[in-house]
This record gives structure tokens, sequence and C-alpha cells, in this order.
């Protein structure tokens, strides 16, 4: 019997013939914390009576979900980090910077083939680039950079195949959407992804990471796509690390297969307050909406900024509105500015925030009004996610967000393209 | 090993898809570093009188999917510290239901249909069993998975690491 891409990956990574089922304790290649667990990660390297991280090349900790410091407690938790990264030698990304998985794959730490953990659910994020990483908490994160191993439980894997022809102004965010509606927030737990179709393969690579971002939404341990032409060349352009690329066999057994014509989908939007809970944007078209977001580890990448531009030019953001924009990385901004996106977006009244998480998280740069709705490029639109526990949350692709600014209500992107 | 205590429910009803941002909200979890104040935020989005309704020794009971979303530990280590000795659910999302165990908290998962806030309950490990004396009926529990039963013996991954000075799973 064949392998899937995280069989491969895990047995490579273990000296092992891993199949799914197995528990292996396998080499890590990289891993990161960011700045809401890199504390208790180090509290538990400390408890754990370590003195030396096993290689500081292959850690990074990010200072991007609540940056720069909105009070004493956060600054608190950030000079621990610095702290840490300084007397161990680890590259420490501070304030500004960006977000941990942005700058993970963008500064070259991760390639094709790699196994990478995180203390962020998130990290699947670049599984885009077949790398199977995974999110894991902190004290996890601790026992790596003391021992360079984990030990992980060999998923089984759900393939997921986007045929058909992706209609103008429905994005990957629509697709990945439209994924984790169909089966449901635990609807992969446990289990790996492996996306791919023809779909996949005309997407470019910052597409990619959008839909890899999100398996976590439906349980997914890891978001898993094959390295081809694009991703070597995307992978080539950001580092020198060589990459492994694994592909599954042909006869690899799968839990189970999930294919998904796109030819007919319409733009997708998660309604408050759960990520599965989705529908066509014609469903909710007209809803109010008082702030926008566009950014975040999902969506806040140059195409996404340059897609939310093309929707607004020569529009303006709705009196009585904000749009929020967050590049995912000073690189992005700097992109931005030198494309002239970040300029278009200003003129059309959005409003820049450091390249970071934004207010993805709630800790600070755009928490709503009580009752307040919001439009959001973000992964999760959990009660109380951006800080106030009686705003609605809805998540839609940079476009949608872009649209319903124009018209202070939920938008259907397509008639502005 | 065997565990009593009363049933409590997040919003006195078995919930599906109780993600870790409700557990504990990143308001606090990226500002807060003392566990014991943690505690007393625990479940505040969804239920901001859950707290207040706890004893020491309770169990948190929850329907499918408990502790999907965010990979903070801070989620299971505020349950810890608000002296839950257990939280069973239906099933568990994966990073919560390891977190549990590096903390050395115990996460069962078991079919918790008609289990109602107050219940009393005896969890039975070694007997793959809750025992509802409310309601005068069992419940089977599945087994825990070996590596799971190894990092609960040691007390977490802390004390299993100090133990054993690396995996010995």
């Amino acid at each position: 019997m064949g392998k899937t891409i995280a069989e491969k990956i895990l047995s490579n990574h273990s000296g092992r013939d891993a199949k799914a089922g197995d528990i292996v304790i396998a080499d890590l290649d990289f891993m990161i914390g960011q700045d809401g667990t890199s504390g208790v990660a180090i509290d538990s390297f400390r408890k754990m009576q370590a003195r030396k991280v096993f290689d500081p090349k292959k850690i990074a900790i990010i200072i991007d979900h609540s940056s720069p410091s909105p009070n004493e407690g956060v600054s608190a938790i950030h000079k621990k980090i610095r702290d840490f990264c300084l007397e161990q030698g680890i590259k420490l990304y501070d304030v500004g910077c960006g977000v941990c998985h942005q700058l993970t794959p963008e500064q070259g730490h991760v390639v094709p083939g790699d196994l990478v953990i995180g203390a962020d659910s998130h990290t699947c994020t670049y599984g885009a680039i077949n790398v199977f990483s995974t999110g894991i908490g902190s004290t996890d994160l601790a026992a790596g950079m003391i021992a360079g191993k984990l030990w992980f439980k060999v998923p089984e894997t759900m393939k997921v195949v986007f045929t058909g022809k992706l209609p103008a102004g429905v994005y990957a965010k629509d697709l990945i959407l439209k994924l984790i509606g169909q089966i449901g927030a635990d609807g992969a737990t446990y289990l790996a992804l492996e996306i791919g179709g023809e779909v996949i393969d005309a997407l470019s690579v910052d597409a990619r990471f959008t839909i890899s971002n999100m398996a976590i939404e439906c349980g997914a341990k890891a978001g898993l796509m094959n390295a081809d032409a694009k991703v070597l060349e995307w992978v080539k352009q950001h580092g020198d690390k060589k990459p492994a690329p694994q592909t599954a066999d042909k006869d690899a057994l799968y839990k189970q297969v999930v294919e998904i014509d796109v030819t007919s989908l319409e733009p997708q939007v998660a309604r408050p307050h759960q990520v599965d809970n989705t529908c066509n944007v014609s469903a909710v078209a007209g809803t109010p909406v008082q702030q926008g977001l566009i950014g975040t580890c999902t969506n806040g990448r140059l195409e996404d900024f340059q897609i939310a531009a093309k929707v607004l030019k020569g529009k303006k953001v709705k009196t009585g509105t904000r749009l929020i924009i967050a590049p995912s990385s000073t690189e992005i901004m700097m992109a931005m500015i030198k494309d002239g996106t970040y300029q278009s977006l200003i003129e059309s009244g959005a409003v820049p925030v450091t390249p970071g998480c934004g207010p993805c998280v709630g800790t600070h740069n755009g928490v709503p009004s009580d009752g307040e709705n919001v439009i959001s490029t973000a992964n999760r639109n959990f009660l109380g996610r951006m800080g106030n526990r009686t705003a609605f949350i809805y998540l839609g692709s940079p476009a949608t967000v872009a649209a319903s600014m124009i018209e202070g209500r939920i938008a259907d992107p397509r008639k502005y393209l | 090993m065997s565990w009593q205590g009363k049933a409590k429910l997040p919003t006195q009803k078995i919930v599906n898809d109780i993600n870790t941002d409700y557990v504990i909200s990143g308001r606090y979890k990226f500002k807060i570093q003392d566990p014991n104040e943690l505690a007393k935020h625990v479940m505040e989005d969804l239920d901001p009188d859950f707290y207040s309704r706890l004893a020491p020794g309770d169990f948190l009971v929850a329907g499918s999917n408990f502790g999907c979303g965010s990979s903070r530990e801070q989620a299971p280590m505020a349950i810890k510290y608000a002296n839950i000795a257990a939280v069973i659910a239906k099933s568990f999302a994966r990073i919560f239901y390891r977190n549990c165990f590096n903390l050395g908290l115990l996460a069962i998962e078991a079919d918790t249909d008609g289990i109602a806030e107050g219940d009393e309950l005896e969890i039975d490990l070694d007997g793959g069993r809750i025992i509802n004396k409310t309601k005068g009926r069992e419940i089977k529990i599945a087994p825990l998975p070996r590596t799971m039963q190894t990092l609960l013996a040691d007390g977490g991954l802390v004390e299993h690491f100090k133990k054993h000075g690396g995996f010995k799973i």
C-alpha cells in the first residue's frame, strides 16, 4: 500500500515506515512561537529545567498578535520573549515585522518536505508549500525547543479535489469557506488534508496559503498541497534551503475523498459565530456593517490588497464605516507602497495599521463597539473574537470585504469587477 | 483511578464546538500571566456566570468538538486552575486534547447527552465508565490512548521531561 504526503514526511523524519495511526517521535526542521503563546512556552522550558535550546537556528519567535504592545501586561510578556531570544540566540521578529505565518515561509525558514510545529493553530498554513506543519500548545513547543523532536500520531488523510473553473470574483477564500461549510467545524478532526485539483494548480502560491491556513477550521492537523513548479520557484525566491518535495503514491489510502466543482460557486460568507456557518453572499447581502478588516495570516498578502484596491478604485469607504488594513509583513507593505496599492487603498479611505495580526484577536487595533457588525478576511468569527462579545463577525474574501465597505453593508463583489 | 464531582455545563446545556476563545478570551490571555487570575475568566464570553457556579473538583461537561480553534494552552490552564478535575465531551479538537494531557488535565470522550447541570458523577477510569449517580445510569467511556495515559500518570509533559530527560512514550 502506498503512502500519503503526511505518512511520507513523518516517515522521513522518524526513521520509521510510518502508517496512519502509528505514534512516532520525529525530528523537527523548524518551530515557531508568537507573543500569545511563547510566554507560557518559556515558563514550561524553565520548569523542565532546560538551559539551552537544541538548535537556535531552527527556532523563531514572532511578536505579532498584540504588537506594538497596547498595555503593561502585554509589554511584560514581550520583554520576557525578547530576553529569552537574546539569551538563547533565537531569531526574534519584533513588532512590525509581520504575522508569524507570513514570515516563516517568506523569510525562507521552511521548504517543501519539512516537518514544522508552531505554538499557533494556523501553523498549518505552510501546507500550501508541501510542509507538514501543525499547531501545538506552548509546552509541546518547549519540549520541541529542548529535544528538537516531538511525538506525533500519524494522521489519516482526507483528499480534497477542487474541479472546474473558478468564476470571476470568486477566490481561494471562497473555496476554503465552501469546504468548511460542507464538512463542518469538526469534519476533518485528527486528519491531514491533501488539497489539489485543477483549480488549486491555477492559483498563485499566495492564494494557496489562504486555503491551507484555514485547514484547522475544520479540525485538520495539516492542509497539505503538492509542490509544483510555482511552489518550487516561490521557495527559491525566498531562501536557500533545499526543498525535498513529497507527493502521495497513486495507491495511497485515504479516509475520505471530497470533490467540489467550483464552476458555479458564488462568493462565500461565514456568518456569526462559527466558521462553518457559511452561505452564498447573496443570502446576507444588505446586512449593515460598521467595520471591515483586510489582513491577517489568511488574507494579508500583496495579491489580497491588489484585489481590494481594484474593487475600491475610484470609490470611497462609506461614511460611517471604517476599513482597517493590516499587511501581513513589512515586505508586503513595501511591495504595496511600491506598486501603488497602499496609496490607492488610503485614497479610498482605508486605515492601515502595523504589519501583524491587526484586530483579529481582539487585543488592539480596532475592537468593535457593542452590537456592531464586522466583515473581515480573517479565519475566525467566534463570539468575542475581536474583543467584544456583543459584536457580530462575518468572514469573506478581500473582494467581498472591499465591496461591502463601499456600500456599508455586505455586498457581492462581482458587480465591482 | 476514580474521581467524583458535579457536572457543570457552560450555558447549562450540552453545547457543541466550544472553542478555546470561549474557554479563555484573547482579551485576557495576552496580558495575564498568573493562571489563577486567568481561571476567573474561564468561559466568560460564552457564559459569564460559569466561574461563579464552580466548586473544586467539578467536571466541565460539553458536546462535540470541544476546544476547537486556537492552540492557546491558557485554555486548559484556565480550566485546571479553576479547579475543574476533568473535561468530559463527546469529542475533542486535537490541539486542545493534547494540551490537556500535557498539563496533566484529564479529558474524557463519552456520550454526554443526558447529563444535566449539577448531576453527581463518578469517573471510573479503570472500569471504563462514568456513573451518573443523580440519573442512576452508567455511560461508557472510550479508553485513553496509551500516550495520554503515560502523560497523565507522570502529571503532564513538564514532569514527564523532568523524569525521563526527554520523550519516553
